[in-house]
């Protein structure tokens, strides 16, 4: 069969390998020279078509944040399966945030409730106050001298926290924020994300969360006050949301148990 | 002499039963994404259906016809018993449990992640080995589909294949080859993340390893259809196939070139150049060959019919059809769909022409044009074909079985066309709510609502295949004639050995995969740094 006398292999090869033959230098060299200027030359030409990776020309422009950005990487993996050592380490470190978030991480004083809240939430948050990625005149000098042991074990140990709930909620029914997010102006449903519908890595868990709180939060990510969001994903949602929704929203979570 | 009978019997109830319950989800997802209904207040659960339904109608549904109609095109082209029926049956048990497997977390919420995988969306690992399961009790089915050829072969040396068998064995090839890109995806990529035992994934590679399937999957759902065009049509309506060897090359066409052409679905990815998206284009460009060559082969049969029933002139011999048999009915119904959706396709393969329409909701009506309507009706007409062979009993409702073609023609027609209609608006697919009371996309309300409208009558459609066969079931005995395939005008005698083999055409479908593909996925693999963290579904 694979013989050159076969006049089927000839033709069937012969006819493939002139198809691809002249579709690669169509798509390899002839199309990608029609753009001009672009390319250094046919091998310049040819390995961008390929798809190689290259590093950016020498010189290029960086442009950088001219504020402090968050330096976790959240990975949804990370801080799980905390030690009994360390939520214990963790339940010391704790007594100096009792005066706001409460003995056991539940508080009347409109502060976030952080009792089962995500690790890797109470982790960021204590790196970016650190940093100074998130800006905050209170937390800022509590955080100042942990390490980033500490901040791993205060999240362990709030984490491990019951979350407990004083109160049933008034409804069930989510308002259509929560449930749908507004899809015309690029807003998916903060449920997706922040509990009732999902829950993504590095998100908080908003359920039970002070309603002033939250929307000052709204307020501060809409404004850019707050900016340790890395995607901007909160800016750029909260920018888009209607005072009404920044309202409703922050009014159903605080009210979940 | 027939042993295959309720084998076929079973993969043909099992794939329609899975159909039925698929349809209806479909129809369900059309209702709630459209203004006839509130917002769904959890999109989990459209995300779910969406999976069920793509899972059931990609994976188990066209496979198991293919298997079926496989092993009855074995037994009644080579008129003599199958070979390996236990084997057989073991395939069946494997795509039987992997489809249970798949299904049951997808239902419980822990595999929402579509079909076609998505990564880095990792789901339930259970999910990924069901569908890995479905493919290998397919690979079983290849193998026997080998096995009976080359036991066939050795008896009759040099005689002609017949063309069933060489167009279903070219079938289950362009199957085995094909399914290999997802599962190199799922076995090497997916799973062992799913397991827990890697936390990140390269999804870039996994989207080149996916088109690697993607494509092709489609002509291995068309090829019953296609098998069903040349061998049951020009029978069915008294007429000859007009010619055999257009067939053959017909097959193995589909076979060397519609394997390297997947990268036309990623047209808008960045990991792959685009010199090779150019080159991809071009192969895509020539799957037309082999469709335009069955549309004139068919078209001349079809005619050679009519006239030996005495039609006349250019176009008047139309008139001179059966036009109330269902197979010609569903044929031509079928070639409609086909020829709109291959003028869609033609879009979809073109790079910039791509760019309008990339994840809008035409592609979602182009392959429901393509094989929900131009493939799907021919399974069925395949089904009415064969059915009184399998069950000795007499399948004779044909008012029913044309209300049934007619309805699911008019359904899907009127189901796709609003669908790529509002995709040229820009409609995005894959998505649970849409709000309509927005000016911008307010005007696409009604064709929305039109879509469902076909939906309805396809459910309505699928209801009256499922009666059909049912009173099949349950008809009055009788003894049919002997099965018979179409025959040629000119029957072959001696086929040169490229006509009566594959070893030739798989050479060429795998150079040419490695040329098409060999690159980009050695590049990928070789990059450092494309792996990104997997992200859970299903996780609360």
């Amino acid at each position: 069969m694979a013989s050159l006398r076969n006049p089927w292999f000839t033709a069937s090869v012969g006819v493939t390998a002139a198809l691809a033959i002249a579709g690669a230098i169509i798509g390899f060299v002839w199309l990608p020279l029609q753009q001009g200027e672009r390319f250094h030359g046919i091998w310049d030409a040819i390995c961008t078509a390929a798809g190689l990776v290259r590093n950016a020309p020498a010189g290029g422009q960086i442009v950088r944040a001219d504020y402090p950005t968050t330096t976790v990487e959240v990975v949804p993996q990370m801080l799980r399966g905390a030690s009994a050592e360390s939520i214990g380490r963790g339940a010391t470190l704790a007594l100096r945030c009792t005066m706001c978030h409460g003995a056991r991480g539940l508080s009347e004083a409109n502060t976030p409730n952080l009792a089962g809240e995500y690790p890797i939430t109470i982790y960021k948050q204590l790196v970016d106050f650190k940093t100074g990625a998130r800006a905050s005149a209170v937390m800022a000098p509590l955080v100042a001298d942990l390490s980033d042991a500490d901040m791993r074990d205060l999240a362990a140990y709030y984490a491990y926290l019951p979350r407990v709930s004083d109160h049933p909620p008034i409804t069930d029914v989510p308002p259509r924020i929560v449930a749908n997010g507004a899809p015309m102006r690029g807003i998916a449903p903060c449920g997706a994300c922040h509990g009732e519908l999902g829950s993504k890595a590095g998100a908080a868990w908003l359920e039970g969360e002070p309603a002033v709180y939250l929307r000052t939060q709204l307020e501060a990510f809409a404004s850019g006050a707050r900016r340790n969001d890395i995607g901007e994903q909160m800016r750029n949602i909260a920018r888009a949301m209607t005072a009404e929704e920044i309202d409703a929203a922050s009014r159903y979570y605080s009210d979940r148990p | 002499m027939w042993n295959s009978k309720r084998l076929v019997l079973a993969h043909f109830w099992f794939a329609f039963a899975g159909f039925g319950a698929a349809l209806l989800l479909g129809a369900w997802q059309m209702l709630v994404r459209s203004p006839l209904h509130p917002w769904i207040r959890d999109p989990e659960w459209y995300y779910r259906s969406v999976t069920a339904h793509g899972t059931t109608m990609a994976y188990v549904f066209p496979t198991l016809i293919a298997m079926g109609f496989g092993y009855f095109v074995t037994e009644h082209a080579l008129q003599r018993p199958m070979v390996g029926l236990r084997w057989a049956w073991v395939g069946l048990a494997l795509v039987a449990v992997g489809t249970f497997m798949a299904i049951v977390p997808v239902a419980m919420g822990l595999a929402s992640v579509l079909y076609t995988f998505y990564p880095p969306l990792i789901g339930n690992p259970f999910y990924y080995i069901g569908v890995v399961l479905v493919v290998v009790g397919s690979w079983i089915w290849v193998a026997l589909m080998s096995v009976n050829l080359y036991g066939w072969k050795r008896d009759n040396p040099r005689a002609p294949v017949p063309f069933a068998m060489f167009a279903t064995v070219a079938g289950s090839y362009l199957w085995a080859w094909t399914a290999v890109g997802a599962a190199i995806e799922l076995l090497f990529q997916i799973i062992p993340v799913a397991l827990g035992w890697r936390s990140t994934i390269d999804a870039g590679l996994a989207r080149i390893f996916f088109s690697w399937t993607l494509h092709a999957i489609v002509y291995f759902w068309l090829m019953p259809t296609y098998i069903a065009y040349y061998t049951i049509v020009p029978r069915a309506i008294g007429g000859r196939l007009f010619s055999d060897a257009m067939g053959r090359i017909a097959f193995i066409l589909f076979l060397v070139v519609a394997m390297p052409i997947g990268i036309h679905h990623t047209f808008e990815d960045p990991q792959v150049g685009a010199g090779f998206k150019y080159l991809h284009s071009v192969f895509t460009a020539l799957v037309a060959l082999p469709t335009l060559l069955t549309v004139f082969t068919i078209c001349a049969s079809v005619e050679i019919a009519a006239r030996l029933r005495g039609g006349k002139g250019l176009i008047g011999w139309l008139t001179a059809l059966p036009w109330r048999n269902p197979v010609l009915l569903g044929a031509a119904l079928s070639f409609v769909m086909l020829g709109f959706g291959g003028a869609g396709g033609l879009i979809n393969m073109s790079y910039q022409l791509n760019a309008t329409i990339h994840n809008t909701q035409w592609i979602t009506g182009h392959f429901h044009l393509i094989f929900g309507g131009a493939i799907v009706i021919m399974y069925f007409v395949i089904a009415y074909d064969i059915w009184p062979h399998l069950t000795g009993r007499a399948l004779d409702s044909f008012g029913l079985m044309r209300a049934q073609l007619w309805t699911w023609f008019v359904g899907m027609i009127v189901l796709t066309f609003p669908w790529h209609w509002v995709g040229i608006l820009g409609m995005p697919r894959r998505m649970a709510f849409y709000d309509y009371t927005d000016p911008q996309i307010a005007a696409q309300a009604i064709w929305v609502t039109m879509s469902v409208i076909g939906a309805a009558i396809l459910v309505l459609s699928g209801v009256l295949f499922l009666v059909v066969l049912a009173r099949g079931q349950t008809a009055l005995r009788i003894e049919p004639a002997a099965y018979r395939f179409s025959v040629a005008v000119r029957p072959p005698r001696v086929l040169p050995a490229a006509l009566n083999g594959f070893g030739l055409w798989l050479g060429l479908m795998v150079a040419l995969t490695i040329v098409n593909y060999g690159f980009p996925i050695a590049h990928s693999l070789a990059t450092p740094g494309t792996a990104v963290p997997a992200v859970k579904v299903g996780e609360r």
